[in-house]
């Protein structure tokens, strides 16, 4: 292969040398302990000390709410068993949406059969969850609402600021797992009324098995992994110095950039979404056409099947990725497919492209021209497509 | 993920299309569990296979085994192509992913469904061949999370 176009960034990203040179220090130089007491210790806790410093800055928390953890999927199960565990007296009901991440789904349904009842909030065609059926939906035992900042598949961007204030209005804890929009959204948990949120490093340009989780001050969720009396006695675990260093470093370079970085990316988002909408017959755009990620476009193709697709997309050097179930390890597709409500044969033709700010136009245009003939060759040898093209005769 | 013979035969998929006026063609898997294949034979007048042809929905192994399936059966009598198994398409694919299995599964039915259609054509009956069970179907499913 002469050259790859990654166009899968909300599967990761590329780590960038400048977070990866803040990094390396952290491995060889300054590789102590930052919980010892000796003065060769003090240059790996102020490390630690100034990447929290700037994940707060990104997120308009203060530093001490912020908490180091081994990834978004960690932070996810940590603030929602935590919150069910700590709040479970008050109540058992906990309210979240058919779309999230299974880092979410999954652990919501543990809890349902920990004796908590969930609530499952539909999504409307372009995946945003109704308002009021949100508030319908509070109870007097609601302990938690917990809705992603954006969907990692399509794209789209939920009204967070508004729930928020519903949250806060009934007095329900709210939960966001921001993995997707963190350092690529503004995100303010002050103004958002964002009780917990959880972020990973490597969806920014940071390294892979590092994330956060916000805890606002006066949330009184516990640990969940025990032992030392690391990150304030709520996660214990020595703590895991370049990674920190890592996602201190992504932060502050996506707060730097976010403004310039996203104005790049949705002019080529909207340049690719058009090119394909209009030169592709049978395909639909999946998620809401201006509220998505800035780098998000998820496409349906008619006929055809996404991991057939995903074969030949790399045969031409292209990595991408798809909802199909033949890429999920289930026989159902994309459970976010489906509850934007797609038939299962044509959630089976998804598409998602993912692009970052150092992808370019020219990289697109191919793309586009593989991916027409691609969609041609697929379709020639679909007895779906037959059968519609002889009815289309008839 | 997939052996060199499973992507040979989805790169260059062999008797892709479909036969006018076939002698037997057989749609099977449903569109639900993204798999759907229909295989069309033609026949002569004493029962040998002499073109077979199909078209795919699916990924890349429900592809390759389509196409290994046609191989297989070209040139073969109506009771040798009963003896095309699920097992003799994967052998002859050098394998697929255990999660793939279903896909060479659908391509046996395909036979079958082409064949059963064949008989049902001439009003003859093929000994060992039962009907086609898995047509294109809404089944429902539990939705998993």
């Amino acid at each position: 292969m002469e050259k790859v176009i990654y166009l899968d960034n909300a599967a990761t990203t590329q780590v960038y040398p400048e977070v990866l040179d803040a990094m390396l220090p952290y491995f060889t130089e300054y590789y102590a302990n930052p919980s010892s007491v000796y003065t060769f210790a003090a240059e790996s806790a102020k490390a630690v000390n100034h990447a929290r410093e700037s994940v707060a800055k990104l997120l308009h928390a203060k530093p001490e709410e912020i908490y180091f953890t081994g990834g978004g999927s960690e932070s996810d199960n940590w603030a929602i068993k935590a919150a069910a565990e700590a709040y479970g007296e008050k109540g058992k009901h906990i309210i979240t949406s058919k779309i999230e991440h299974h880092a979410v789904l999954n652990t919501c349904a543990y809890l349902e059969k920990k004796g908590f009842e969930v609530t499952w909030l539909d999504v409307d065609e372009d995946g945003k969850i109704s308002l009021s059926d949100l508030e319908a939906a509070i109870r007097p035992d609601t302990i938690l609402i917990s809705i992603m900042a954006a969907n990692n598949e399509i794209g789209t961007v939920q009204p967070i600021r508004e729930i928020g204030k519903i949250a806060r209005e009934h007095g329900v804890l709210f939960h966001t797992d921001a993995v997707q929009a963190f350092g690529h959204i503004p995100l303010d948990v002050e103004e958002m009324n964002i009780d917990m949120l959880s972020a990973s490093g490597h969806k920014i340009n940071g390294p892979k098995g590092v994330g956060v989780l916000y805890i606002r001050k006066g949330v009184k969720i516990r640990s969940f992994i025990h032992g030392g009396a690391q990150e304030r006695k709520r996660r214990a675990g020595t703590h895991n110095v370049p990674g920190i260093v890592g996602i201190g470093k992504a932060a502050e370079l996506a707060l730097d950039t976010m403004g310039e970085r996203s104005k790049k990316e949705t002019e080529l988002r909207d340049y690719l979404i058009e090119r394909v909408l209009k030169e592709i017959p049978y395909t639909r755009l999946n998620g809401h056409r201006s509220d998505r990620l800035p780098n998000n476009a998820n496409f349906c193709f008619r006929f055809i099947e996404g991991e057939s697709m995903l074969i030949l997309l790399d045969q031409a050097g292209i990595c991408a990725s798809s909802g199909s179930a033949c890429t999920s390890g289930s026989l159902d597709p994309s459970h976010v497919l489906l509850a934007i409500g797609l038939p299962h044969e044509i959630a089976h033709g998804s598409l998602r492209l993912t692009l970052s700010e150092k992808n370019t136009t020219e990289e697109i245009d191919y793309t586009v021209e593989e991916l027409k003939k691609i969609i041609e060759r697929l379709r020639g040898m679909s007895p779906l497509y037959e059968d519609f093209v002889k009815k289309q005769q008839n | 993920m997939y052996s060199e013979k499973v992507m040979d035969h989805f790169n260059n998929p062999r008797n892709v299309g479909e036969i006018e006026n076939p002698s037997g063609v057989g749609t099977v898997g449903n569109a639900k569990c993204g798999d759907i294949m229909r295989m069309y034979l033609d026949i002569d007048e004493n029962g040998v296979i002499q073109e077979a042809r199909f078209k795919t929905f699916g990924c890349g192994a429900a592809v390759a085994t389509s196409s290994m399936a046609t191989e297989l059966v070209k040139g073969k009598t109506v009771q040798q192509a009963l003896e095309v198994t699920n097992k003799a398409v994967m052998e002859a694919l050098d394998g697929l992913p255990p999660v793939k299995v279903h896909c060479s599964l659908l391509a046996e039915e395909a036979i079958h469904a082409a064949l059963w259609d064949y008989a049902e054509k001439n009003g003859i009956k093929i000994e060992g061949l039962n009907p086609p069970v898995n047509d294109i179907s809404e089944k429902e499913e539990e939705e998993d999370y």
